[in-house]
């Protein structure tokens, strides 16, 4: 701050404030709504202050889920979730940092092509080929298995450009050190380059944990089995039975827990969050 | 393309190294979009046994049929007011966390968790709180004399999507103008302050041309967020109606191939797709890769 101006700072944190609330209120309303009984909903307006049923509603949605709509508990979709951000972002990570080292310390017949191969995944999210992609899994046999969850979505060039820029920048002369004492290219991947590249993992899996645990549209093509459920592609089905039959309650209780992990993992780890975002984007 | 002075001579580790990732480019991505193209050109009859080659006449339909031109207009309205909603707020927000030393990272925190929140769940929620039989804020307009209804009234729709997309994208948006904010020198603004220019002078002059390739870049990454990523901010809330009224281009492929079944007109929706995100992505490196170092 240049000058000091008492107007000035008091705008600032009005501002400030009036963001906060409306970036939150969203989440305060479904809070509140989680923690009331099914016949609150029935009066006309959404309360906006706590009900007593917040472990009911919680302990039911966790333990059966919500019978009508067929869903089934929701521990089971969380544990669904969970592995497949899990496997995505340890997956993504492992054949990405393999994949950037080859293209950066050798060089071999095709090594632009393969590059360009790569590359080129960065123009094709899922959404737009995404009958093609339904028909090569379901081809394969991989409907409703956590492979076809998780495989399809794991290329992608952002975590191979990430680890290219990196091993860029990392100075020539400590792979000329290492080959000098005998070091052969695994050795000095493993010895050397992995460790240095740590944080670069850590941010990246904090992306790319919340990439998978986000993932809509995939999850409802693939997966017809209720075990195979994760919990936000759940979430739009329990809603789509709460118009009818207003149970927003438990609805309510199921989207609080779906955004949960993800949320926790941005607000603990914001500094590799941060890290790991403006890397990979630029 | 840059490799390391020296290199480790070897004939087959390299293609041992790229193997996997390689192979699920290959199979999950390079191989769907071609099929994609192919079948661009392709009429399947109503039984499946047969497929005959009419060249264009997929996309002809296509870019004939009022309800894809409709869908191309909706995508139009849909990004515009999203892309400039979303990052004028976050501008704001930013510019005014960037003035507070102390308080500012507890602003951010504050700020950026959203990112987290899943498309679809955004949707339900904005959908909930418009609900038009308990939601609040439908509640609010109804005692200020406005009759709320996004099932039947087209414009309200629109104004729900883009408000719930919108929510979702402020904390992306956010976090990058507070990074391009904090690496414009302190210094050129307090010389600005000595000759006299008062903050929003300053804000101007100063800070506003710096902060152009940080502007740029979040509007070819909102452009492509408004028009792929909102998939499940659409199918929470509208699924594409009233009357067509939300059906962007992404949710189109998906309804006209997944629930319609008309896997050639689908396939060359997705065709004009992706070639909307390679333009997007080649404007994106030529501009952005030059501009972005200063």
């Amino acid at each position: 701050m240049v000058e000091n101006r008492p107007w000035l700072n008091i705008l600032t944190h009005a501002v400030l404030i009036i963001g906060v609330i409306v970036m939150a209120f969203p989440v305060y309303l479904a809070v509140i709504a989680s923690t009331h009984g099914p016949g609150d909903f029935l009066r006309g307006v959404v309360p906006l202050l706590p009900g007593p049923h917040l472990l009911d509603n919680y302990g039911q949605m966790l333990s059966q889920g919500m019978s009508t709509s067929g869903a089934p508990p929701l521990t089971l979709m969380l544990v669904n979730s969970l592995i497949m951000a899990v496997v995505i972002a340890v997956a993504k990570i492992a054949i990405s940092i393999t994949s950037a080292y080859a293209i950066v310390y050798f060089r071999f017949p095709l090594r632009t092509a393969a590059f360009w191969v790569i590359f080129i995944t960065l123009m094709l999210p899922v959404e737009v080929r995404i009958i093609p992609t339904f028909k090569v899994v379901a081809d394969l046999g991989m409907l409703n298995s956590y492979a076809g969850l998780t495989i399809p979505l794991i290329a992608s060039a952002t975590a191979t450009f990430l680890f290219r820029q990196f091993f860029l920048t990392v100075p020539d002369e400590l792979m000329e050190a290492a080959r000098v004492d005998g070091a052969g290219p695994l050795k000095f991947f493993r010895d050397i380059l992995l460790p240095l590249s740590r944080t670069n993992m850590a941010a990246l899996f904090v992306i790319l944990f919340i990439y998978g645990w986000m993932q809509y549209l995939w999850p409802l093509l693939v997966t017809t089995d209720s075990k195979f459920y994760t919990v936000v592609m759940g979430i739009k089905r329990m809603a789509a039975y709460a118009d009818a039959d207003p149970q927003w309650n438990l609805v309510m209780a199921a989207v609080v827990l779906a955004m949960l992990p993800p949320v926790l993992v941005v607000i603990f780890m914001q500094r590799l969050f941060v890290k790991g975002l403006v890397e990979t984007e630029k | 393309m840059q490799t390391k002075r020296t290199i480790f001579p070897n004939r087959w580790l390299p293609f041992a190294l790229l193997a996997p990732q390689l192979a699920i480019t290959l199979v999950f991505f390079i191989w769907p979009a071609l099929q994609a193209a192919k079948s661009s050109f392709e009429r399947e009859d109503p039984f499946g046994f047969k497929t005959t080659f009419i060249w264009f006449d997929n996309y002809a339909k296509l870019l004939a049929d009022p309800m894809y031109l409709n869908s191309l207009w909706r995508t139009l309205i849909f990004s515009v007011l999203v892309t400039v909603i979303a990052m004028s707020v976050s501008l704001v927000l930013a510019v005014a966390t960037n003035r507070l030393l102390r308080s500012g990272r507890i602003y951010t925190t504050l700020l950026v968790w959203p990112y987290a929140v899943a498309p679809v769940v955004a949707g339900i929620l904005w959908w909930f709180m418009f609900n038009p039989s308990i939601g609040i804020l439908s509640y609010v307009l109804g005692q200020l004399g406005v009759d709320w209804n996004h099932r039947v009234n087209q414009d309200q729709a629109m104004i729900l999507v883009v408000l719930a997309a919108s929510w979702k994208q402020i904390s992306y948006n956010f976090l990058f103008f507070v990074a391009g904010l904090q690496s414009v020198p302190a210094s050129l603004s307090e010389a600005a302050a000595i000759d006299g220019a008062g903050p929003f002078k300053r804000f101007w002059t100063i800070v506003v041309p710096l902060l152009s390739p940080t502007t740029f870049f979040l509007l070819i990454v909102n452009i492509n967020y408004a028009m792929f990523d909102t998939f499940g901010v659409i199918d929470g809330t509208t699924g594409g109606g009233p009357a067509q009224s939300t059906n962007i281009l992404v949710y189109k492929v998906y309804a006209d191939g997944f629930l319609g079944l008309n896997i050639g007109s689908s396939a060359a929706q997705s065709v004009l797709l992706m070639l909307i995100v390679i333009v997007l992505t080649i404007v994106q490196f030529r501009f952005i890769e030059r501009r972005v170092q200063y």
